[in-house]
């Protein structure tokens, strides 16, 4: 079993994911933030290898990107960190990024180094459900989970596909939209994690992000029937406003990443 | 249409899930549409009476005494209503936007040519449009930001990433994701996720079968090589495309060379395979795939990648991708202006500057045709700040 299934096998509640943008707003601070997410306790880290053209995010990850890229970050920089995090603490660790970087070095070479960085799964929003399915078997044959993502476009064929060919667990995305905090989950996000579950329910964890920012999100989906909420944009938008290595907003971000877990593991 | 939206490995759907759909329904629809009679005839009136269809194909005798080789012959889409092929595009997609029932229409554009053309088609067809351009655009176009705000258009400066055209496109696509239900993104050229690319090939297809026919009664011929400027590609790929089965019709498309090997625009000739904008194709970028800032003079061909059907086009050997530099494309465009008295589009000055080059190697009973994509007024300013004079 892999170790994002064993995970979520062990806990006892809602599960949280939380993204950290690698080399935002440099490796060093970006290593901090890593380290105050994970003393808030999360329970699985999504490391982000910014891209130059992230169509699926919205403005606070392209932020983020832009200055993780204005910093010198390379993709075998995120990978240092990841390697870093599971010496820290034994926690999944998923990395997040575009499919243009992964072609750059090689799917399988891409791979062989996430492997050899401890990296138990990989989510590519923009890999095509054809290409995702040999992807994820070159992963798989690697000891690497390979996420994929449904929208709320998504029609009860193509998620039937989509669960069979997930692994670690499905990214439902919550909104039509872009990633971003937002104040309010609509009621549609609840339906919709709702209609998720029943093609998940008892063959793959269901993680639920884009637009999750208060604790209140959380406790809806993971009410909803999520095993998973993955907050993103909230986390960057607080490393945004801070100088490297800061610790009260460090502190912040320990304080608030706790708060979000609580939330989900009382749901 | 292509099989799986592939030109051999090129193209594709490379968007996240939630446009899927999106991308699935524009395929029905324009399925549908490309065969509907009325379809067709509402695009042809349109064409012919908004337009300005058919332009002409202009023997250019004194460039053609000035090369001394090949005669020269020009495909005047500079003479189309907005002053560029764009038109021909957007005219097609606001139609087809309009069949589907969306009321908002939202398009990116890089130097203003393609949102000028989309504000002019959105008008006419009584279409709401909104235009993403990146900020640094905006501050180097305003001429052009100007007019489509006279058109009714809503321009959104684009601040994020290299603040350009590519950053446009990803906003587009961001913006269409959001609200899918009511709002048509007009792409701009042979770009994009399938079905774009075939679906702006299609509408840009007109000028390859004007200068067919165009050619035919002139001289009882098909020419013997084509000449048009590559950016993302659509003048190119329309101009090639009924072409592309005749043999012994030589295709030459010419890419921006910018100031050197580390300075341009040229994506086929320099650039390696990835995937952006939904498509895999070439692409300039660096070894980590992070796509890069290019340069050229002529702000429609600095584009960091090219349609996927030009890449495939590259590999078959079928087009001949050479390029010219900044410097040769004012050359070519002072030239035309001297002995033709038409000023050229910076885009299409690169064709004209291959052009003159090709025709001198070839024998006086041959022909060339040259895509003049557009007429180059928008560039004038460029010109005169090169030159030295006050702006």
């Amino acid at each position: 079993m892999s170790r994002i299934r064993e995970m979520f096998d062990s806990i006892d509640g809602g599960a949280l994911v939380a993204y950290v943008m690698g080399g935002d707003p440099d490796l060093e601070a970006s290593v901090g933030v890593a380290e105050a997410v994970l003393r808030g306790g999360a329970d699985i880290i999504e490391l982000g290898i910014p891209f130059s053209d992230p169509i699926a995010d919205g403005r606070s990850i392209q932020a983020a990107g832009v200055r993780a890229l204005k910093s010198g970050t390379k993709p075998a920089d995120v990978l240092r960190i990841a390697s870093y995090v599971k010496k820290t603490r034994d926690v999944p660790v998923v990395v997040m990024t575009y499919f243009n970087p992964i072609l750059a070095k090689g799917p399988a070479a891409f791979l062989d180094a996430a492997r050899r960085s401890g990296v138990d799964g990989v989510i590519v929003p923009d890999l095509p459900l054809d290409e995702a399915k040999k992807f994820g078997d070159v992963a798989r044959a690697r000891g690497i989970d390979s996420v994929l993502l449904a929208a709320p476009t998504t029609g009860e064929e193509r998620m039937k596909e989509i669960v069979a060919n997930t692994s670690g667990f499905l990214y439902l995305v919550s909104v039509l939209g872009v990633t971003g905090a937002r104040e309010q989950l609509k009621d549609n996000a609840i339906r919709l994690v709702k209609f998720a579950n029943g093609f998940t329910r008892g063959k793959v964890p269901l993680g639920v992000g884009f637009g999750i920012s208060k604790p209140e999100h959380v406790r809806a989906v993971i009410g909803a029937g999520a095993d998973a909420a993955i907050v993103g944009s909230a986390i960057v938008d607080m490393v945004a406003s801070v100088d490297s290595g800061e610790d009260e907003a460090l502190g912040r971000i320990e304080a608030y990443v706790r708060s979000m877990k609580l939330a989900a593991r009382s749901a | 249409m292509p099989e799986g939206g592939r030109f051999g490995r090129y193209g594709g759907q490379y968007v996240p899930e939630a446009l899927v759909a999106a991308v699935k329904e524009l395929e029905e629809a324009y399925r549908r549409f490309r065969a509907d009679d009325e379809f067709k005839s509402d695009l042809a009136g349109l064409l012919k009476n908004y337009a300005g269809r058919p332009t002409s194909l202009y023997f250019a005798g004194n460039m053609t005494k000035k090369a001394g080789g090949a005669k020269i012959y020009l495909k005047r889409e500079d003479l189309l209503h907005g002053g560029a092929h764009k038109i021909n595009n957007t005219l097609g997609q606001g139609l087809l936007a309009k069949r589907m029932g969306k009321r908002r229409v939202i398009a990116e554009t890089g130097a203003g040519q393609h949102g000028v053309a989309t504000a002019m088609a959105c008008a006419a067809l009584g279409l709401k449009s909104e235009v993403y351009m990146g900020a640094e655009d905006v501050e180097r176009q305003k001429l052009n930001v100007f007019r489509m705000e006279l058109l009714g258009t809503e321009v959104h400066p684009v601040d994020a990433g290299s603040r350009t055209l590519k950053d446009a496109i990803n906003e587009a696509l961001r913006d269409w994701v959001t609200n899918l239900a009511d709002t048509y993104y007009l792409i701009g050229s042979v770009v994009g996720p399938h079905p774009y690319p075939v679906i702006v090939r299609d509408f840009q297809s007109v000028i390859g079968r004007e200068i067919a026919r165009q050619a035919l009664s002139a001289q009882g011929a098909f020419p013997d090589a084509l000449v048009a400027c590559v950016g993302g590609g659509s003048n190119s790929i329309g101009t090639f495309y009924p072409f592309l089965r005749k043999r012994d019709v030589d295709l030459y498309g010419v890419e921006a060379g910018g100031t050197g090997e580390d300075h341009n625009a040229a994506t086929l000739s320099y650039g390696r395979i990835g995937v952006v904008h939904g498509m895999m194709t070439y692409i300039l970028q660096d070894e980590y795939g992070q796509i890069g800032q290019t340069h050229s003079i002529a702000a429609g061909l600095d584009y960091p990648g090219v349609g996927p059907e030009h890449a495939y086009l590259k590999d078959t050997k079928r087009v001949a991708y050479v390029t010219a530099n900044d410097e040769e494309a004012v050359e070519a465009f002072h030239l035309l202006a001297k002995e033709e008295g038409i000023l050229p589009a910076l885009e299409s000055a690169h064709a004209v500057a291959y052009a003159m080059k090709l025709a001198a190697s070839m024998k006086p009973d041959e022909c060339v045709v040259v895509t003049l994509s557009g007429r180059g007024d928008k560039d004038v300013q460029i010109i005169g700040e090169r030159k030295g004079f006050e702006s």
